[in-house]
């Protein structure tokens, strides 16, 4: 890519991963949540991997890394929901629910959209990293 | 309510074991093995253990409010007589499945992702029985219809992924449809528990939504369940998986996502009347003609039997159809000996396939010498699904068409005599082919299987032998609870909603 | 009303997509068309007349807002929609290096 491209994603691709972490914090806030902020979180490792290559991205989020996250995500939300446990039904809101329209309240809905955020966000880059080695592979042969 | 503590577990379990193998599988070699055993023999428990629950229990039915929420507002899980049945049969033939690939994918080339994928498609299947929320049911039919996609095309072959492609698509459109009616219904009656969408519904007067509903169900459910205009993907999908998927999606997949989500829909929410009985009726003899006839053509082993599955789907159709209760009786009975009996026809193709290494019929022979063990669980198999007694399939059988006579309906037990038959035929061949007559010279050295994937065969052909005791007083109260759901029709809402607001 | 109408010819827009084109690609493309022109159905059907959007903010007093209920079924059906076109792709992908072609009429090794 040229030299304009690779400018410009050094100075917008953090600022698109910080977007992307705000909407899933701000998921009982405002509209988004976990899958939309984690769709985000994924386009800038995608802008990352279109602008410089496969062998930077990767270097930076690898792919095992992005198999293991990706279970760990799912885990914890299994988790989260296990933790509803303690007050007595699967999936309760046991946390404290503080004043509305603060950052903090909600109970265990932050927690759910953060690992949503994370299984999201790194699986649909293990899928686009799955894709284009598919496609180098084919190319090298 | 501390009685229906357990019944998250099936979604739990299975959700777990997939997510853990995934992430712990690549560490430790032989974790994926054990955690699917302990998975799959925790669900069997349970799900027995769900059936006990059940009979003590005061109401006849056992809810459980996720996260709370008192339904109509929240999302519950109803545990009635047709959820513990379905229950048994998907853990039950689940298990040994589960067994059996621990042995047979050592062909393929990453059992890791092929547990965690099972995994996936037992908790879908799971969810889908024991929800009580319509969207719910979408969600949990999705999930094991994507795992199922994926299953399909795991071996990568060329046909494999054509037949995957084409499974996909058609199964996506379906669901769609699946979609709309429930956007239907929700904007008709403003809510999406069953019970309570069952109450307005028998509230408001008939108008054009009911009629349309139901043919957009039909469409769509009728597609995951392979009746006849929508059978076309099913004779690609099945021989093209590996043959424990094979075993599971032709043991259990159409029948949890099709013929369950299909009854319950029609018989407790909508309401049946006798236009759509005969409908179902009709589609059901249709398939059951349709698919012994395209199946008496064929010569490869595991495209037979999915057409076979075709043809038995629709005797349970038929009997579920005729509305009356030993017609009811008949088609859940069938629908439960089908799931023992075809999973072990598919793994006896698979245990052919791993010794012997083709699927072709006429490549085969004299197998019964080699093989003894596949031979004989192969031979009890093809009794059953072809009807003779003292075998499961018999039984199932003659009461659907018992009940056809009953009903009046002498051209439908006629049907089902003639697709009977028909199904003997094209086993006799079959038999003949396959593991009788004179051993071929390139088949000479082979062996057989080992001891796990023996001892799922022989586990699923003794509850073929024994399963005629389903219907004996003592245990006949599985069926009884089953059938009393579905005939209570609409009056599931008052059960539900008053078992709920305790 | 013509809204639903619209839709409803869009999922039809999609169905001709699936059944005519021979390019494999174009039949996911068409498949996405008919996912999308559902949710979209979906959501419209939860207008209310005057609703504003179903966000409770500290200043605004609760009025009339559409129903917020089918925009969050909605969100799970995109997903679902998005993992079923992922697989595809993968699938398609894998289909060109075995078959050599996208053209479907000439995938064609299953018969009978």
């Amino acid at each position: 890519m040229t030299l304009i491209v690779k400018t410009i994603t050094r100075l917008t691709v953090g600022l698109i991963l910080l977007f992307g972490i705000y909407i899933i914090l701000h998921g009982h806030l405002s509209p988004g949540g976990g899958f939309a902020g984690g769709v985000i979180v994924a386009l800038s490792f995608v802008h990352l991997m279109l602008a410089f290559g496969k062998e930077v991205a990767a270097a930076k989020v690898s792919k095992n890394l992005t198999s293991n996250l990706e279970s760990i995500g799912a885990l914890m939300f299994l988790g989260v929901s296990l933790l509803g446990y303690l007050g007595g039904t699967f999936f309760l809101n046991v946390l404290n629910k503080g004043t509305p329209f603060k950052l903090m309240s909600a109970g265990t809905i932050i927690l759910s959209n953060i690992s949503i955020g994370i299984k999201v966000g790194v699986g649909l880059f293990a899928i686009f990293l799955a894709l284009v080695v598919l496609e180098g592979a084919k190319k090298g042969k | 309510m501390d009685q229906s503590n357990f019944i998250p577990l099936f979604v739990i379990i299975p959700l777990a074991a997939a997510f853990l193998i995934s992430l712990l599988g690549k560490f430790i070699k032989w974790f994926s093995d054990a955690a699917i055993c302990v998975s799959s023999a925790l669900l069997l428990w349970f799900s027995v253990y769900a059936e006990i629950a059940l009979k003590s229990s005061a109401q006849g039915v056992l809810i459980y409010k996720v996260g709370g929420w008192v339904p109509p507002f929240g999302i519950c899980m109803v545990l009635d007589g047709l959820t513990t049945l379905m229950l048994i049969i998907v853990n039950l033939v689940s298990f040994f499945v589960a067994l059996y690939s621990l042995k047979y994918m050592e062909q393929y080339t990453d059992k890791t992702k092929f547990f965690t994928l099972f995994s996936l498609m037992v908790c879908g299947m799971n969810g889908v029985i024991i929800t009580g929320d319509l969207f719910n049911l979408y969600v949990f039919l999705e999930i094991a219809s994507i795992a199922s996609y994926a299953l399909v095309a795991f071996g990568t072959e060329a046909e494999e992924l054509e037949a995957s492609f084409k499974y996909a698509i058609m199964g996506s459109i379906a669901a769609s449809f699946i979609f709309i009616g429930i956007a239907f219904l929700y904007g008709f009656t403003s809510t999406l528990n069953m019970a309570d969408m069952a109450r307005v519904l028998s509230l408001k007067s008939q108008t054009w939504v009911i009629p349309m509903v139901t043919v957009l169900f039909l469409m769509g459910f009728g597609f995951k369940a392979a009746l006849v205009p929508f059978h076309a993907w099913l004779p690609d999908a099945h021989p093209s998986a590996p043959a424990p998927i094979s075993a599971m999606l032709s043991g259990v997949l159409i029948k949890t996502l099709g013929v369950y989500a299909l009854i319950r829909i029609f018989f407790n929410i909508l309401g049946v009347t006798a236009a759509y009985l005969s409908i179902l009726m009709l589609l059901g003899a249709v398939s059951m003609i349709v698919g012994v006839i395209l199946a008496l053509s064929q010569w490869d082993f595991k495209r037979l039997l999915a057409y076979h599955s075709i043809s038995q789907i629709g005797y349970v159709v038929l009997g579920i159809g005729l509305g009356t209760p030993l017609g009811i009786l008949g088609g859940l009975f069938h629908l439960f000996n089908h799931s023992i009996f075809k999973s072990l026809l598919f793994l006896n193709s698979g245990a052919v396939d791993y010794a012997a290494g083709t699927r072709d019929l006429k490549e085969m022979g004299g197998l019964a010498k080699v093989m003894p063990w596949t031979a004989k669980t192969s031979l009890i198999a093809s009794m059953s699904i072809s009807g003779v007694p003292p075998f499961n399939g018999f039984f199932s059988k003659l009461i659907i068409i018992l009940a056809c006579i009953q009903k009046g309906a002498i051209a439908y037990a006629l049907c089902a005599v003639i697709g009977s038959i028909l199904t003997l035929a094209s086993f006799m061949k079959v038999q003949r082919y396959a593991f009788s007559g004179e051993l071929k010279e390139k088949l000479k050295g082979i062996k057989e299987v080992p001891w796990v994937m023996r001892f799922s065969m022989v586990g699923l052909a003794l509850v073929c032998v024994l399963g005629g005791v389903m219907l004996l007083p003592h245990l006949r109260f599985i069926l009884d609870d089953a059938v009393g759901v579905l005939l209570q029709g609409r009056n599931y809402a008052a059960v539900v909603l008053d078992a709920a607001l305790k | 009303m013509i809204l639903y109408i619209l839709c409803l010819i869009l999922f039809c827009v999609g169905l001709y997509g699936v059944l005519r084109k021979r390019n494999l690609i174009k039949i996911i493309v068409g498949l996405g068309i008919i996912e999308y022109s559902m949710n979209l159905f979906f959501v419209l059907l939860g207008y209310r007349f005057h609703g504003r959007a179903p966000i409770d903010a500290q200043d605004h007093a609760i009025l009339n807002m559409v129903d917020p209920l089918p925009q969050a079924l909605v969100l799970t059906s995109i997903v679902i929609g998005l993992g079923v076109t992922a697989l595809l792709i993968a699938i398609a992908v894998r289909i060109y290096e075995k078959y050599g072609t996208f053209d479907i009429t000439k995938i064609n090794r299953l018969k009978g």
